[in-house]
């Protein structure tokens, strides 16, 4: 390391724009693309999303000859097809934390809101940009885990459906808008518990250990309660069949939807108040 | 400019800053100096609305901070705390600051290249050098251009071609108007930069003047006197608000007189002086004397809670 700059050669600055939220975005995607965690829990959840319908799709087909009729009658090419999305969630709810408890537990937040001292920009360029990428990545994705499982199972005409069918082309898309909705229901966690592990332990709590715990209750409490869960709702989104027990997607979608606007004015309300 | 008012801050039931009240002005290089833990970091965190203040009230350039349209223009701050993502490359952490302004690259690479870093610019922040840490974040603060610059221990971790370098750069910020603002532990590094003083101890402002007036001002009455007859002239002396300290056999150094008091004195009993010399204390004795007690208190207490 070597060469400091002679002083007096400190440069002046032409122009210097005011804090716009389209520019607060562009700055969030800069450091979004440019953190390896980024990467990696993208590739992972792409990789997840596609490789395990592929997997179950070879699987399936091998050891169909070997099923019976009523496991055979169980099977259903959704199941396949979206079967990565269950798993893929995981790593895109923990990106979601990090996007915002990465700042907090690194310092970062100190410099994002000395740029951005009015704070609720980068909350919502956060959010905007990191749905946005999930987004474009989740769409292709599920895509392609459908349409690869199906090539695998036409090989052995089995398992056939088709994006016309009725409800197929909702649950397939509605897969990818289900991970993108539980990745920023995370990040607005991680904004209003600012800890990485209490960010990831808040989402595991409210998506895998409360639905189970639900069974405890007497049944019909919990048949009129489980349906409004965060993970029941927008599980809905992705599911073929519906009952009197669940909701439809669509309100079961809205339901996630504005629990992940609760989380985050929950999150644009104590960001304002609390000391960084 | 930086103007505060009655500013306080409580974390629990420490007080962190009490009362303070300050103007930073253009054109000169303010230090503030104050012990570990005696409020230097929150006041700047207050500055930049990092923290709210429990009572009181802090402007730059006329507004709160948060109320500009380009804050970046108006302050750049090193804070001492880490503030970058040690995953993300210096560039990068550099340019997503910029972008924040619409200020373009070009003037991130000039940055880079001002405060030496080009040949590491695309390596990952987080295996920097202290030092290295540390000009990044000059290069953080000056991105905006900023009429007011405000540095928290800026030679922390720098060798002495970079403390030299710093030291140049202050003035060279001061001189072309800019406010500067720079917090230090260490009085004899100020002495060098700064124009004007604020000392703090325990979240109060317990000094407030230009670093000459400081110096002279806490100093107190120091004399050395050499005298054939030391032991004659430190009984003459002798007195309640008065220490002597024999230096050498025919030296002494008195504390709580002046050397005019001293010479009368000597005269009037008709002993011989050869030396009769008034001492100035150096900037260090005079912080420590002024802040002593607050560095006593600290040392009770646990430490500095920081959020």
């Amino acid at each position: 390391m070597s060469g400091y700059a002679g002083v007096g050669t400190i440069p002046r600055l032409a122009h210097t724009g005011r804090v716009t939220q389209a520019r607060v975005a562009l700055s969030e995607w800069t450091k979004l693309r440019s953190l390896r965690s980024t990467r990696w829990s993208l590739f992972a959840a792409v990789l997840l999303t596609i490789g395990f319908p592929v997997l179950f799709a070879f699987v399936t087909s091998s050891h169909w000859g070997s099923m019976s009729p009523s496991e055979r009658a169980d099977r259903h090419p959704l199941d396949i097809a979206l079967a990565g999305v269950n798993v893929s969630q995981l790593a895109v709810a923990v990106l979601g934390v990090l996007v915002i408890t990465g700042e907090y537990s690194t310092g970062m937040i100190r410099a994002s809101f000395s740029a951005v001292p009015k704070r609720l920009p980068v909350l919502w360029a956060k959010t905007l940009v990191f749905a946005a990428v999930t987004l474009v990545l989740m769409v292709p994705s599920v895509l392609a885990a459908f349409y690869a499982s199906q090539a695998i199972l036409s090989r052995h005409h089995i398992l056939q459906t088709s994006m016309s069918h009725p409800g197929v082309a909702r649950s397939v898309v509605g897969g990818a808008v289900y991970v993108v909705l539980v990745g920023v229901f995370a990040l607005g966690l991680g904004a209003i518990v600012r800890n990485t592990a209490g960010g990831i332990a808040t989402f595991a709590g409210i998506f895998f250990v409360i639905p189970p715990l639900m069974n405890v209750l007497p049944a019909s409490w919990n048949t009129a309660i489980s349906k409004y869960l965060p993970s029941e709702a927008a599980r809905q989104l992705f599911s073929l069949t519906h009952d009197s027990s669940s909701l439809s997607p669509l309100w079961g979608g809205l339901l996630f939807a504005a629990y992940c606007a609760v989380v985050i004015a929950l999150a644009a309300v104590l960001l304002l108040r609390r000391d960084t | 400019m930086i103007e505060a008012a009655a500013l306080t801050k409580d974390y629990g039931d420490k007080r962190a800053v009490d009362d303070l009240s300050l103007t930073v002005r253009p054109g000169i290089v303010t230090g503030f100096l104050g012990p570990n833990g005696s409020g230097k970091s929150t006041t700047m965190r207050l500055i930049l609305g990092l923290d709210a203040p429990t009572a009181g009230n802090v402007t730059v350039n006329g507004k709160h901070y948060r109320d500009h349209a380009a804050p970046l223009h108006e302050v750049g701050a090193l804070l001492e705390a880490r503030s970058l993502h040690g995953g993300r490359s210096a560039y990068d952490h550099l340019l997503a600051l910029a972008q924040t302004h619409g200020i373009g690259r070009s003037r991130v690479d000039e940055l880079i290249d001002l405060v030496g870093l080009r040949e590491v610019a695309r390596k990952r922040a987080g295996k920097f050098s202290l030092g290295m840490g540390q000009r990044l974040g000059i290069a953080s603060a000056l991105l905006g251009d900023p009429s007011t610059v405000m540095l928290d221990e800026p030679v922390n971790g720098l060798d002495p071609e970079g403390i030299h370098w710093m030291r140049n750069l202050l003035k060279g910020l001061a001189a072309e108007g800019r406010t500067v603002f720079v917090s230090s532990h260490l009085m004899s590094e100020m002495a060098l930069t700064a124009d004007h003083l604020i000392v703090i101890g325990r979240g109060r402002k317990i000094a407030d003047m230009t670093t000459d007036e400081f110096v002279s001002q806490a100093s107190g009455n120091v004399v050395r006197v050499r005298t054939p007859q030391a032991a004659e002239l430190e009984a003459q002396l002798a007195g309640p608000d008065v220490t002597v300290k024999p230096l050498e056999r025919e030296l002494l150094e008195v504390r709580g007189l002046t050397a005019r008091q001293v010479g009368e004195l000597a005269a009037a009993k008709q002993i011989v002086l050869h030396e009769l010399t008034p001492q100035q204390a150096s900037l260090e004795e005079a912080f420590m004397t002024l802040t002593r007690d607050d560095v006593e208190f600290k040392a009770a207490e646990p430490e500095e809670a920081v959020v």
